[in-house]
């Protein structure tokens, strides 16, 4: 499975950032085999509007599974994430990245 | 960290004075952002002066490279805006009405029409003269207020309080209920409604309360000019009662608003302030309910 | 004749003055006001509401159509706002009717024409009529974030349904971006209204570069004038900027206002200041 977590950089120590559609980085896990692939999101998070569906179209292009962020998606990004079967774990911008995938696994996040 | 942002739904209810009362006057560490980006005031209070500023760019709009231009006329077809006009075969794109929809520059059989970026305004990262953090903003002139710019206003007004580990950032919002106000509440912690007892003051604050409540934040409101109209007031209270909402405090109509405002000061500043007591005590109600 | 009532700053009077203009004109004038405020609009407040038109008003926006769609992904190419977004995965098309400018393009050029233009509500005109004058007013649903098409169907409301030997007052959003510009950029003229403190003043000037930029003519109405009118006066003279009126500070004004009340016939200076407005205008109607 493919978790999306929204990134404030490319790293696996930096922050959740609480933003989704504006999110500077998207980190893309992959369940299977371990793998992280840091997706640079900045010409998204710049467009004047619209960022939330075109990050939505991203990350469900990724095959995602399961999405961490912060705020959550918006009204507009938030029903094309359902529909496309994305679960959406919010509040999670306290975490680092890393933090956030164990606080995951262990199932201490919460369902938005 | 968590973020405060003051609404009002109606201008002129004393919005920016309470924000600027309320940063001045609390011990913790606080970052200010201002978002009525298209009338700018909270600086005025704060000793801050515009520098060179980060230049925004949002959007795009048209422009006819007259050179290339046969005169066509498509482009004045499909536009839905009436932003192009012809004068004596000549094709021109007022920048004033164009959305920046870029369907003519797609259509353009000469491939004359091209799509520039909008700088539509610019982006400050000051002090005040309390050394607290602002980060402000000012549109461009007759640009367009997307939401945009006051979305990249608190941006950076999170990034300063990272950095300067604010405890709260306290966002000055701005009026109305369309996209500057909706990207003024995106991501609040809080949202404190400033009204006045007028019939106007209620209507806007019910409205606005409509917004707040379809982002599903926590809320409380203050009225100011409370005595102005004691049945009016008594309306504000009843509709807060019924939708659930804390009335977190109630300012007298008084002098001390227009007075520190004339001076360029804070209300609260001056020594034996009258309304300091209600400021804080409002202070301490708003950090208990976050 | 089409005359705006703007101001940078909320809450300094622009309803204020719209409506008792409207008043204080309509005993010698043919006037109908119209409130432009759709996000917040007041003017209705201060007026009867026995007898009122209500139009719903829509904007056009794409639906898709599935089964005509080839997923070719014209649309999410041409729609500079990210309103259609192609998904590839659900095979789906989905539209943003709240992120559409209603620029047509994804529907023009749309091979198989999958993208009709159909309608969505944004909001309602309200129409009352009163013995004196009438009120049109624009109201933006909740939830609706793009005042600016409502505003330009409000004004072309009012024209379709008053002719040129009227006097048009229009009551503006506050702020200096799109929507105010939208609300005076076809009127002939505009009346800034500030008050006297370093806020009003500081819009003020923002209000006034934006009235040149779009080559109105303009003049400046002064509310709560007290102790620090020079502030104004001093800009005025500076700039050459006519300053119409002065209407005074008063706690009485403010009551009124609270409850909803004319105020322009409480004291002869209240009135005088509305005549001078007044023939401020008229002087401008005979020189056009």
């Amino acid at each position: 499975m493919i978790i999306a977590i929204t990134a404030t950089g490319n790293s696996l120590d930096e922050q959740v950032d609480p933003r989704f559609g504006r999110a500077k980085y998207i980190c893309i896990h992959d369940t299977e085999n371990g793998t992280n692939k840091f997706v640079d999101t900045g010409d998204i998070a710049s467009l004047p509007g619209g960022a939330g569906p075109k990050m939505a179209q991203k990350i469900i292009g990724e095959g995602t599974g399961v999405l961490i962020t912060g705020n959550g998606p918006g009204n507009n990004a938030h029903g094309v994430i359902t529909r496309a079967g994305i679960k959406v774990y919010a509040g999670a911008q306290n975490y680092t990245i890393k933090d956030a995938l164990a606080a995951f696994e262990n199932g201490e996040l919460e369902e938005f | 960290m968590k973020e405060i942002v003051v609404v009002s739904g109606k201008g002129g209810t004393g919005k920016t004075s309470i924000t600027a009362a309320l940063a001045f006057l609390s011990s913790e560490a606080i970052t200010l952002a201002d978002c009525d980006v298209d009338a700018a005031n909270l600086h005025l209070l704060f000793g801050v002066k515009y520098d060179e500023g980060e230049e925004f760019y949002s959007g795009q709009l048209a422009k006819i490279d007259q050179n290339k231009c046969k005169s066509c006329g498509r482009c004045k077809a499909v536009c839905h805006f009436d932003a192009i006009t012809e004068s004596e075969g000549q094709y021109f794109i007022s920048q004033i009405d164009c959305e920046g929809c870029g369907y003519c520059a797609r259509i353009c059989p000469q491939t004359a029409i091209n799509m520039n970026d909008n700088m539509a305004g610019k982006l400050y990262d000051s002090t005040t003269r309390f050394h607290t953090p602002m980060v402000h903003a000012r549109l461009g002139i007759a640009a367009e207020n997307s939401g945009k710019l006051v979305a990249k206003v608190k941006e950076k007004a999170r990034e300063v309080a990272v950095k300067n580990k604010s405890d709260y950032i306290l966002v000055d919002g701005s009026p109305g209920i369309g996209c500057p106000v909706v990207s003024s509440l995106s991501g609040a912690d809080y949202v404190l409604i400033v009204t006045e007892p007028t019939v106007s003051g209620i209507h806007d604050l019910e409205r606005v309360y409509e917004v707040v409540k379809q982002f599903d934040l926590e809320a409380g409101v203050v009225i100011n000019k409370n005595d102005l109209n004691i049945s009016k007031s008594k309306e504000i209270k009843e509709y807060l009662q019924k939708n659930k909402v804390e009335l977190l405090a109630s300012f007298p109509w008084h002098q001390e608003f227009s007075e520190s405002l004339a001076l360029g000061k804070i209300v609260g500043e001056k020594e034996n302030s009258t309304l300091k007591p209600i400021l804080i005590k409002l202070w301490e109600k708003i950090k208990e309910s976050i | 004749m089409k005359i705006a009532i703007a101001s940078g700053k909320g809450g300094t009077g622009k309803t204020t003055v719209s409506v008792n203009l409207a008043a204080y004109m309509s005993s010698k004038y043919k006037i109908i006001l119209t409130d432009l405020d759709v996000e917040e609009p007041n003017s209705s407040l201060f007026l009867d509401k026995e007898n009122y038109d209500k139009t719903i008003i829509s904007r056009m926006v794409p639906h898709w159509n599935k089964s005509t769609c080839i997923s070719c992904g014209k649309c999410n190419e041409v729609c500079n706002f990210n309103a259609v977004i192609q998904i590839e995965a659900l095979n789906e098309v989905v539209v943003f009717p709240k992120l559409c400018h209603s620029c047509f393009a994804c529907s023009d050029l749309c091979p198989t024409s999958s993208l009709p233009m159909g309608r969505e509500r944004v909001g309602l005109i309200n129409h009352h009529f009163h013995k004196k004058f009438d009120l049109i007013e624009g109201i933006l649903d909740i939830g609706q974030e793009q005042a600016v098409p409502l505003i330009a169907r409000t004004i072309a409301y009012t024209d379709k349904h008053y002719s040129t030997d009227y006097i048009k007052i229009f009551d503006s959003p506050p702020g200096t971006s799109c929507p105010v510009i939208e609300a005076v950029k076809d009127s002939d003229l505009v009346l800034l209204v500030t008050e006297p403190t370093p806020f009003g003043l500081n819009d003020l000037k923002i209000s006034v570069e934006v009235m040149r930029k779009l080559n109105k003519e303009f003049g400046i109405i002064v509310n709560r004038a007290e102790s620090h009118l020079q502030l104004i006066n001093n800009y005025c003279q500076r700039e050459n900027i006519p300053l119409i009126a002065k209407l005074p500070q008063s706690r009485n004004i403010a009551e009124l206002y609270s409850q909803g009340k004319l105020v322009y016939r409480i004291d002869p200076q209240v009135e005088n200041e509305f005549m001078k407005i007044s023939q401020f205008i008229e002087i401008k109607r005979a020189g056009k």
